[in-house]
């Protein structure tokens, strides 16, 4: 049978008459997660969330519970609560459809993570091209603050805390969460180096604050609502809960597919949800979480032991969508967002494009990801200028590996893995560009950069 | 620099709403720019001064931030995604005809100014690529063939097209 999606935080986004109003969402069993939470213990919530296994689902795919178990509350200082929604990670595009279409499900999942953390003040940081979802969000605080949801003394229970609406400007290194409390500080989104500055212990006004991404924040309310140890037995081991992904690129039916983590595996994604190729196309590579995840070539074999021991031995079709397989495969899975590339791809091209983007993106402040970005994108738009030379594909290896490993924050893998996968998984295509011998790119097939 | 009102109130109400003023940048310079266009050396000043920080303070956060800008943009501002899934669906191509038929360079104003056209990077719309922003209004598929038809419809309606009309745009506004 063909795959098919299972939809928990999607489940009804996409009905026809479901509204981000908070009507809507109350008719749909809105806030009645919200309401039980208050009547337990803080601690008994984060033990609930401890259980669940969720693991972050911005990028790094922390553990949740063990992440807030970091709160320094000795300290006595104020504690912070903040939604990361930068999405800015190309190829990223699913908290969009989770704050612009139910809203409520997040600021329900922000203030249980709210209470349970003992928060303050939660922020919504979103980024500034979300024009309009920011208003979608600012109305829905209004909704839910006039209804006692958020805001003083929420649901009579003695407990207050308001949420705002920041929005960025524009910058990707606002999604890295060091960044993201600089930015929110009114400051260049700086990212901090880590240690001391973990967000647990000294994050905003240097308090103990929480970054979340916005699906993991959805999924709190589920997780609460059915309990953790519930929670858990969907998915695999480890990798609990549904995920959304992300697909775009060279696919006959791009858009947002939840399922269970696991559930799926690459070739049912492509082939069963999203349709397959375009006619006559052949499958090259693949990204699996986003441009910072190293690619994939569709005709390697992947072969290894998983952590148990048991070998596997797949193709790129074989691979299930979760959290581990993609590290056992030698990339991450990332922000899950998928970008499929046909045989018309030049993989040059296409690696030219995405140090663009990396070059624009680097805060600046170490020299390696300052300068090494530059110096990618330098040599990659050079190679498709038509002066590529025969020492640049192992010049574009050298330059990549001596960033990752020596910068403040994650940026410097990001911009790294690329250039070394691209390289290393394509290497003919990177040597053919310098000898003349790279075959012409089909007419149907754009322009990179 | 005057600012209207409306602005002034908005400028009031939000300084407060955050822990420390200082927070209150980002939110004040929106606003600003929304008002003025851009963020003059004066508006840097006054800022500077409303929020209680140095003008570098201000100035840093504006030479940072792709968004904030030192210029006007055109009256119309398009802004085009130039990262990989929607170069991988003709962006490259769409950019060229809206600068083409706007009379706009890349990343500059039309001489009449009336339009910036401009490259930006991932909007976060990547499934449903090119993904394309006129002012503060995204739209979603703006292909190569359907980009003449869009910018009649969607930009300017005076423009003329070359080539006979692609089909009609369905350029879901998100
Ligand atoms: C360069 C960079 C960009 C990032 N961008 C985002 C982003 O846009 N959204 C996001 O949720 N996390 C992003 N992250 C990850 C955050 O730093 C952080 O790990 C995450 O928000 C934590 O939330 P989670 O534990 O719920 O995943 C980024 C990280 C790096 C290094
Ligand atoms: S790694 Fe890059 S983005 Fe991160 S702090 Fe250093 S220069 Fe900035
Ligand atoms: S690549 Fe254009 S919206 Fe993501």
């Amino acid at each position: 049978m063909a795959a098919q999606e299972t939809r928990m935080l999607l489940k009804y986004t996409d009905e026809p008459g479901y509204t981000p109003d908070i009507g809507c969402y109350i008719k749909h069993g809105g806030y009645e997660t919200l309401k039980k939470a208050l009547k337990l213990k803080p601690e008994e919530l984060r033990q609930e969330i401890k259980d669940s296994e969720i693991r972050g689902r911005g990028g790094a795919g922390f553990p949740t519970g063990v992440k807030w178990g970091f709160i320094d509350y000795k300290s006595g200082k104020p504690v912070y609560l903040i939604c990361n929604a930068d999405e800015s990670e190309p190829g990223t595009f699913k908290d969009r459809q989770l704050m612009y279409k139910d809203p409520h499900q997040l600021l329900e999942g922000m203030m249980i993570s709210a209470y349970a953390i003992q928060a303050k003040l939660s922020f919504i940081y979103i980024r500034g091209e979300m024009f309009r979802g920011a208003k979608i969000l600012e109305q829905a605080i209004e909704e839910a603050r006039a209804k006692g949801f958020l805001g003083d003394n929420i649901c009579g229970s003695g407990y207050s805390c308001d949420m705002l609406v920041h929005r960025g400007a524009g910058a990707y290194i606002c999604g890295e969460e060091t960044g993201l409390i600089e930015s929110l500080e009114g400051k260049r989104a700086y990212p901090r180096i880590k240690p001391p500055y973990f967000p647990a212990v000294f994050g905003l006004y240097q308090c103990p604050t929480i970054v979340n991404n916005v699906e993991t924040l959805c999924h709190v309310k589920h997780a609460i609502d059915m309990g953790g140890k519930e929670f858990a037995k969907i998915g695999t081991p480890g990798n609990t809960g549904t995920r959304i992904w992300s697909v775009s690129g060279h696919i006959q039916k791009p858009g947002y597919y939840e399922f269970p983590c696991g559930g799926i595996t690459m070739g049912e994604l492509i082939y069963d949800l999203c349709g397959g190729l375009y006619p006559g196309r052949k499958l090259k590579a693949v990204i699996p979480g986003g441009t910072s995840s190293k690619v994939l070539n569709a005709e390697d074999r992947y072969t290894g032991k998983l952590k148990d021991g048991t070998p596997f031995d797949w193709s790129i079709n074989d691979i299930p969508l979760d959290f581990d397989s993609f590290v056992h495969v030698g990339s991450m899975s990332g922000s899950a967002a998928v970008i499929v590339m046909d045989d018309s791809t030049d993989m040059v091209e296409a690696l030219a494009n995405i140090n663009a983007f990396y070059a624009h993106e680097s805060c600046g402040q170490c020299t390696p990801c300052r300068e090494g970005c530059l110096w990618m994108n330098k040599i990659t738009s050079r190679m498709m200028a038509g002066n590529a030379k025969e020492t640049d594909a192992d010049l574009l290896h050298s330059v990549s590996l001596q960033i990752s490993g020596r910068t403040i924050c994650a940026h410097g893998e990001a911009a790294a893995w690329p250039t070394e996968s691209f390289v290393d998984k394509f290497r003919d295509e990177f040597l053919a560009k310098a000898s003349g011998n790279a075959s012409a790119k089909p007419e149907s097939a754009y322009r990179l950069i | 620099m005057n600012l209207k009102p409306e602005t002034l109130k908005k400028i009031e109400t939000v300084i407060p709403r955050y822990p420390e003023r200082r927070s209150a940048l980002l939110p004040v310079l929106h606003l600003v720019q929304e008002d003025q266009g851009y963020i003059s050396k004066e508006a840097m000043e006054w800022i500077a001064e409303q929020v209680g920080v140095e003008p570098i303070h201000v100035y840093e956060l504006v030479t940072f931030y792709p968004m904030l800008r030192e210029t006007p943009a055109g009256k119309k501002q398009i802004r085009v995604c130039r990262t990989l899934s929607c170069a991988l669906a003709g962006s490259y191509k769409v950019c060229e005809i809206f600068q083409k038929r706007l009379g706009a360079p890349l990343n500059g104003v039309s001489d009449d100014g009336e339009y910036s056209v401009e490259f930006v990077e991932c909007l976060a719309s990547c499934g449903t690529a090119p993904a394309v922003l006129v002012d503060d209004k995204l739209y979603e598929n703006v292909t190569p063939e359907r980009t003449e038809n869009f910018i009649k419809e969607h930009v300017c309606p005076n423009a003329r097209p070359q080539q006979p009309a692609a089909e009609a745009v369905e350029g879901g506004e998100n």
